[in-house]
C-alpha cells in the first residue's frame, strides 16, 4: 500500500528531531523570558525560554511534551533563530507561518520556490499543511516564541 | 452462541462501506459516536420529506404527525431504559452534557447548599464534572472524587467517609477513557442509605448492554442519541417523576410555558418545562429508529458479543507487541466495555491516529475530555479505539497492522 502521505509528513529531519531535540532544556528566568503555549486539542503542552540582548536572540531553550510535529517544529524552530537578530527571526516566524497556510487558503499563499530554499531544514516541514489538524501542532512553538518576543523586547 | 451477527449491522451500515485511503473503512470510534444504520437515516429522511412541522403546535395533519413522532418516541425511550414513570420521565436535550447541565443548573441549584457535596469519580467526562464545578462558584457545594485505582477501577476503601454529607452522587456507567463498568448499583444502593441521590452517565452504555434505570438505582440518567446508532444534537435525561416534578425550568422561552403574562410567567407541566424552543424533531424519528434497531439485534446478545471481542483484542494487544503497547484500562473484559485505549511507548497518541489513518482506521488521540482521569495516570493523552455492535475480528487485525507500522516508523 502507499505511505506516500506519510512520508511526506514524516520527513526524516522531522523524525530526526523528534528523537533528538535540539535545544532542550531551561534558562535562568530573569535574563531570559519564560512563556508556556498550549494545544488544547491533544493535550501538547511547551515551555519556551529566550534571551534577547541588544537586538539578538542570543539563547532558546524548550521544554514540555507533544507530538512528533509540535516536538520536531519546536526542535528546527530553536536552531533556526538561534543567535539571529530579532528583526530575522520576526520574518522567519511570518515565513513558516505562511508555509503552513497553504493547505487552509489554497496555493496562493504557498511560497514560492525561492522562500523555500532561503527556509533551509523548516522546509521539511512543508508536507504538515497538508494534514490540517496538525497545523496546530506545528505552529505552537512559533506562535509562542512570538509571544516570548513580545515580552522580552515589547518594541522590537 | 447467540444468533447475533455483526456482519449483518454492517451490512446495514453505509459509512462502513466507505473507502478512506484506498482501504476500505476500519470504524473503530464508537466511544466517540456511533455510526448510524441505514433504518435510522431514512427515519429521517421520512421525517422531513413526508411528515415535517413544528411540533405541539398545529392542527393540520402533518403537525399533528410530527407530535406524534416527537411524543411516540419519548414513549419509546421510556421503555428502552425502563423508566417506571414512562414517558413524562423522559426530558429531550442536546446531549449528555446538556443533561447534566439541567441537572446541576435545576435540581442542583434548587437544592444544593453550601458545604453539601456532590460525589463524582475521578473517571468522569467533564460534562459531569464542570457543571458541578460552576455550581460551586455560585453555592460553595463541595466537589468530592472517588479515586481510581492502579487496577483502572474505582477505589471504594474509603467509599464510607468519601460518601459522608453527600446529597448526589453521580457517576459514569462506563467509562469513556478506560472501558471500566462501574458497580453503580451497589453504589447506588449505599448511596441511597445515606439519603442522597444518584445520578448516572450512560452515554458508553446504552449501545451496549440492556440498560434499566431500577435496577441501576439510578435517580436521574443521561445518554445521547449518536452513541446509540442514532444522530447528533439529541440527549436524553431521565429523572423519576417526582424529581422532575419538583425541579425549576431551565431555560427559558417557548415551549416551556403553560402562560405568561405581563408579570411573570407559569412553567408547562411535564417534559416540556425543560425543553424551551423547537426542539430537535428530525432527530427524534432517528432514535425513534435507532432504538427498535436495538431492541431487533438484543442488547443482551450485542453485550455478550462484545465481551468476547473485547477478550480477544485485549489478549491480542497483549501479546503482539512484548509491552511497547500499554491498554490504559482493566487487562480482562469483566465488567469492562470494548474501549481500548492505547498507550504506544515512544509514539504520540496524535501521531499513532496520523498512521492508522492511513490505514483507513479511525481512531480517537486526546484527552477525551477526562483530564482528571489522564493526570491520574500521567499521561497527556492516548490513541483510543473503540467498538460497537459492527465491529468485528478483522478491525482488531487492521489496528494492529497498523500499530507495528506506527511503531517501525518511530523507533
Amino acid at each position: 500500500m502507499s505511505l506516500g502521505n506519510l512520508d511526506e509528513l514524516y520527513r526524516e529531519i522531522v523524525l530526526d528531531h523528534y528523537r533528538t531535540p535540539r535545544n532542550r532544556g531551561e534558562l535562568p528566568v530573569p535574563p531570559a523570558v519564560r512563556v508556556e503555549g498550549f494545544n488544547p486539542l491533544c493535550g501538547d503542552e511547551i515551555a519556551l525560554y529566550v534571551e534577547v540582548h541588544d537586538g539578538v536572540l542570543t539563547d532558546i531553550r524548550l521544554s514540555g511534551h507533544g507530538c512528533s510535529i509540535s516536538q520536531a517544529s519546536s526542535s528546527l524552530m530553536s536552531v533556526a533563530v538561534k543567535g539571529r537578530p530579532l528583526g530575522e527571526v520576526r520574518a522567519t516566524i511570518e515565513r513558516f507561518k505562511a508555509m503552513m497556510t497553504v493547505g487552509e487558503t489554497g496555493a496562493d499563499a504557498a511560497p514560492s520556490v525561492a522562500d523555500l530554499r532561503t527556509m533551509g531544514e523548516l522546509a521539511a516541514l512543508q508536507g504538515v499543511a497538508q494534514f490540517p489538524v496538525r497545523i496546530k501542532c506545528a505552529t505552537l512553538a512559533w506562535n509562542t516564541l512570538t509571544q516570548a518576543l513580545d515580552e522580552a523586547a515589547p518594541s522590537a | 452462541m447467540t444468533s447475533f451477527n455483526p456482519r449483518r449491522v454492517r451490512a446495514d451500515v453505509p459509512l462502513l462501506g466507505r473507502v478512506i485511503n484506498d482501504r476500505p473503512i476500519t470504524y473503530l470510534d464508537s466511544a466517540s459516536s456511533t455510526v448510524p444504520p441505514r433504518a435510522v437515516i431514512e427515519a429521517m429522511d421520512r421525517y422531513y420529506s413526508l411528515r415535517h412541522a413544528n411540533v405541539h403546535r398545529g392542527v393540520y395533519q402533518t403537525a399533528n404527525e410530527a407530535t406524534d413522532v416527537y411524543e411516540g418516541t419519548r414513549a419509546d425511550v421510556a421503555r428502552f431504559i425502563g423508566a417506571p414513570g414512562g414517558a413524562d420521565e423522559i426530558v429531550f436535550t442536546k446531549n449528555t452534557t446538556e443533561s447534566f447541565n439541567l441537572i446541576a443548573r435545576s435540581w442542583g441549584a434548587a437544592n444544593l447548599r453550601a458545604g453539601d457535596v456532590v460525589l463524582v469519580t475521578e473517571m468522569e467526562h467533564h460534562a459531569n464534572i464542570v457543571p458541578w464545578f460552576q455550581l460551586r462558584e455560585t453555592t460553595g457545594i463541595e466537589v468530592r472524587f472517588i479515586p481510581v485505582g492502579d487496577d483502572f477501577r474505582l477505589d471504594l476503601s474509603e467509599i464510607d467517609r468519601l460518601l459522608d454529607g453527600v446529597r448526589l452522587l453521580s457517576l459514569t456507567l462506563v467509562s469513556n477513557v478506560l472501558g471500566t463498568r462501574n458497580p453503580v448499583a451497589a453504589l447506588a444502593a449505599r448511596a441511597h442509605e445515606r439519603g442522597a441521590l444518584v445520578a448516572v452517565d450512560a452515554a458508553q452504555g446504552v449501545a451496549h448492554d440492556v440498560t434499566d434505570v431500577t435496577q441501576l438505582g439510578a435517580d436521574f440518567l443521561c445518554f445521547s442519541a449518536h452513541k446509540m446508532l442514532g444522530p447528533t444534537g439529541l440527549g436524553v435525561l431521565w429523572a423519576r417523576r417526582e424529581l422532575l416534578e419538583a425541579m425549576p425550568p431551565f431555560l427559558g422561552g417557548g415551549g416551556m410555558i403553560a402562560d405568561v403574562r405581563r408579570d411573570g410567567f407559569t412553567p408547562a407541566d411535564g417534559p416540556a418545562k425543560f425543553e424551551a424552543g423547537t426542539p430537535p424533531i428530525a432527530e427524534t424519528a432517528g432514535l425513534r429508529a435507532a432504538i427498535r434497531y436495538l431492541e431487533s439485534l438484543g442488547l443482551s446478545d450485542v453485550a455478550a458479543y462484545e465481551h468476547g471481542l473485547t477478550e480477544r483484542a485485549l489478549a491480542r494487544l497483549d501479546g503482539e507487541f512484548a509491552g511497547r503497547v500499554r491498554v490504559i484500562g482493566p487487562a480482562t473484559a469483566l465488567d469492562r466495555g470494548g474501549v481500548l485505549s492505547l498507550d504506544v511507548a515512544g509514539v504520540h497518541p496524535h501521531d499513532v491516529a496520523q498512521v492508522l489513518d492511513q490505514f483507513g482506521v479511525c481512531v480517537r488521540p486526546g484527552h477525551h475530555c477526562a483530564k482528571p482521569l489522564m493526570r491520574r495516570f500521567g499521561l497527556a493523552a492516548t490513541a483510543r479505539a473503540s467498538f460497537g455492535p459492527y465491529s468485528i475480528d478483522e478491525d482488531v487485525d487492521v489496528l494492529i497492522d497498523a500499530l507495528r507500522h506506527a511503531v517501525a516508523m518511530f523507533s
